[in-house]
């Protein structure tokens, strides 16, 4: 094999201008290292993820190759040496015209009140190629697929343009199958198996297909309506909690720079917005580290006696992503996953409980809602498991998103509000549980309190650097005053089953292991601003996180005070009785519940 | 989407494990598999699906892809009497179409269903040789030829 030192190159002319690439460059790549944008629609490649969709499907990026008899699809068409090509010749703009007409001859013309209106690829494309009348839409068959509503997901397949974004998503990225492509010609669909509805498929609610569809066809389970209803409702104390990627997104919905943090100015808008409590899941991201880290040192004491029975590799069981993955595909391994609840429930939990007595408000009384980066959340909230008498923890999750349309919709300049602070208890977090929006940032967290229970010793440094990063799976080993802790880290459910087959061969050399289901962590969640694309948001958030991080007084969970205050008060001890009734849960095998319905 | 619910008996799953294995339980061979298993069982139904997917460790929905993107595969058992018209060039323009049309009204089914009674199910081909017969039908393995819609009612009396 030769070196990479020996690139070959050749040389080719875009647009009458001059260009070197590396041999293997597509046309689009080489266009776009000139600052030439071809238009595509089908095509997504998330650089920094390694996550690339190019089924050379629709057709929109179609070039001049002078010698060649057909025009090529830009995003699939390799450079050759001394090609001559034009992105934008009469025929290529004609080519383009066409091909936009003929997707949108039977694509529903509702825009004024779809829910990706203003965030549509296809609408952005038509109003880019100047479409301004359709021909033949008069006669054109207009397809009637069933709508499919699941607890976080909406499934309008009329809007579907066949790009199989999704479908890569689901099955390359996550691994998880519960899309595919079927039938075919005009009938051709993305649907589970036996088209069924996502609800009786192996979907995790990861939300990942929602996050790259271009169109309406897949959009989340709007409850703003719902939101709205409880906080005018003058019976309810409505008690909101805001997880922490939304912090590092949310801006990004009002012109803000990707990365631009506005915790000051998310309390400010939800207190406009009316609610009684602005809370933050931080608070319970710190209980979550007090609980699970008490459990991990528990299970490795037990461990370093030789207990066969220890459960060692401990798994993070923050996502509830990732908690639907291993029900369904590793049912065999549930006791593996650590027994706390998300940060979210426990905030349901201790929201309906310690903090209702506290200000003496019924449970029935109170609702809890949740702002989260992710759309499993609003399937997690929906949990039996989750409920007391039918009253559940949590009552609604909404996305970013969704926050972003309830801020817009109650006439809030959001860039120029105060900036305000979390009301308390509930709303006081460490460093260490804002970095759980981030792939690695459970894991440090834990170590961050973990270290210092287990040897009693303070830290000398509370950055882990070999825990962070944007590679799909990642390992480290931290000493624990001579004992070696070795960690793995996966986010991304196709990469978190390479762990997983591990685990189930007894292969595993990992004593803890953090998984989170979207690509990056929470930043990057199926709830969070559409990326359209482009990975350089996702590392702009992941930054902002860690900046957060840095700038708070205490970076290490055990040392909230309303969490000290919370156990003297209330749960008595880390995985006390009490703390285990609210705050730990159990898993289920979903194997089964893939039902085959006529 | 139809299917019949079946439960699948251990001598079933046994047939197509030992259909997948012949073929190394590459996902590759997928069609090759549906093929083989589809020839024992006469069709693939939900349950055949899940299985092959299980044991070639894919998704059920890129099996159930595969299934519904050819249209020799099939989801429903074939009828004891199965008809056929032919669809052909030769035997469209002589109104092979009325016949289907004619088929489909008396039973009361579409074209790749079968009867509730599990007695006739109906399917088009594309030529089968005869073209000098056209229209032509088959049921079961015999012919038909120079059919008309008025002739539709007398062959499925032939079957009763």
């Amino acid at each position: 094999m030769r070196g990479r030192m020996t690139m070959e190159t050749l040389k080719l002319t875009i647009d009458n201008k001059q260009v070197e690439v590396e041999k293997g460059t597509t046309i689009l790549d080489a266009a776009r290292g000139l600052g030439i944008d071809i238009p595509t629609l089908c095509h997504m490649h998330l650089h920094d993820l390694n996550i690339e969709n190019k089924p050379g499907g629709c057709r929109i990026c179609v070039v001049e190759v002078q010698g060649r008899k057909n025009l090529s699809p830009a995003c699939i068409t390799k450079c050759d040496e001394g090609a001559v090509i034009r992105t934008h010749s009469p025929r290529v703009m004609n080519a383009r015209r066409t091909v936009m007409e003929f997707i949108l001859s039977d694509h529903p013309k509702d825009c004024l009140i779809c829910p990706k209106s203003g965030h549509c690829d296809l609408q952005d494309m038509a109003n880019r190629l100047g479409i301004r009348e359709i021909p033949g839409q008069d006669i054109a068959e207009m397809s009637t697929y069933r709508k499919d509503t699941s607890p976080s997901i909406i499934r309008d397949l009329d809007k579907c343009i066949m790009c199989r974004r999704c479908e890569m998503m689901c099955n390359e990225v996550q691994t998880v199958g519960a899309l595919s492509g079927v039938n075919r010609g005009f009938m051709a669909v993305v649907a589970p198996a036996f088209e069924q509805n996502l609800e009786y498929s192996p979907c995790t609610y990861c939300g990942q297909c929602v996050a790259v569809c271009p169109t309406g066809a897949l959009t989340e389970v709007d409850h703003t309506r719902d939101v709205l209803r409880a906080i005018v409702d003058p019976s309810k104390t409505v008690v909101v909690q805001t997880a922490p990627a939304v912090r590092a997104a949310l801006g990004e919905e009002f012109g803000m720079k990707p990365g631009t943090l506005v915790t000051g100015k998310l309390v400010a808008a939800l207190k406009e917005l009316g609610f009684d409590y602005v809370f933050d899941t931080d608070f319970a991201a710190d209980l979550t580290i007090m609980e699970e880290g008490t459990e991990l040192l528990g299970r490795l004491g037990k461990y370093l006696k030789g207990d066969k029975d220890a459960n060692i590799p401990i798994l993070t069981s923050c996502c509830p992503g990732w908690v639907n993955f291993f029900e369904h595909n590793y049912p065999d391994l549930k006791d593996v996953p650590s027994t706390a609840k998300s940060p979210q429930q426990m905030f349901g939990a201790i929201a309906k409980s310690y903090f209702a007595e506290k200000i003496n408000v019924r449970r029935q009384d109170m609702v809890v809602v949740s702002i989260m980066p992710c759309l499993a959340k609003k399937y997690e909230s929906q949990r039996p498991e989750f409920s007391v008498d039918g009253n559940p923890d949590v009552d609604f999750s909404i996305s970013t998103r969704e926050l972003a349309h309830f801020i817009r919709q109650a006439n809030i300049d959001f860039n120029n509000l105060p900036e305000m602070d979390f009301d308390r208890p509930l709303g006081e977090s460490t460093g260490a549980a804002v970095i759980f929006g981030n792939t690695g940032g459970v894991i440090e967290a834990a170590v961050r309190t973990a270290y210092e229970l287990y040897t009693g010793k303070k830290l000398s440094r509370l950055d882990f650097d070999e825990l962070r990063g944007m590679e799909g799976v990642r390992q480290a080993t931290i000493d624990f005053d001579g004992f070696p802790l070795n960690i793995g880290i996966a986010h991304g459910l196709g990469n978190a089953r390479k762990l997983l087959d591990d685990v189930r061969a007894g292969r595993s050399k990992f004593h803890a292991i953090e998984i989170m289901a979207c690509p990056g962590g929470c930043i990057g969640g199926g709830g969070q601003p559409l990326h359209h694309g482009d990975s350089s948001i996702l590392k702009a958030r992941a930054m902002a996180i860690y900046e957060e991080d840095k700038n708070k007084p205490v970076r290490v969970s055990h040392e909230n005070q309303y969490i000290i205050q919370l156990y003297k008060e209330f749960l008595g001890e880390p995985n006390s009785e009490k703390a285990h009734h609210l705050l730990h849960t159990h898993y289920f095998d979903k194997k089964s519940k893939i039902i085959i319905k006529q | 989407m139809s299917s019949i619910k079946i439960e699948l008996r251990k001598e079933d799953v046994d047939k197509i494990n030992e259909i997948c294995d012949s073929f190394n339980n590459e996902p590759l061979e997928l069609i090759n598999i549906l093929h083989k298993t589809q020839e024992h069982f006469g069709y693939l139904p939900a349950e055949v699906q899940e299985a092959i997917a299980s044991r070639l460790n894919i998704s059920t929905a890129r099996v159930y892809g595969v299934v519904t993107f050819y249209s020799f595969f099939t989801m429903t058992p074939k009828g004891k009497h199965p008809i056929s018209i032919c669809m052909g060039t030769a035997c469209y323009v002589r109104g092979a179409e009325k016949v289907l049309d004619e088929f489909k009204k008396e039973l009361s089914i579409q074209v790749g269903q079968t009867t509730p009674d599990g007695k006739f199910s109906l399917s088009s081909l594309r030529c089968v040789g005869a073209c000098g017969l056209a229209p032509v039908v088959l049921v079961g393995e015999k012919t038909y030829g120079r059919v008309a819609p008025d002739d539709v009612q007398a062959i499925l009396k032939e079957y009763e």
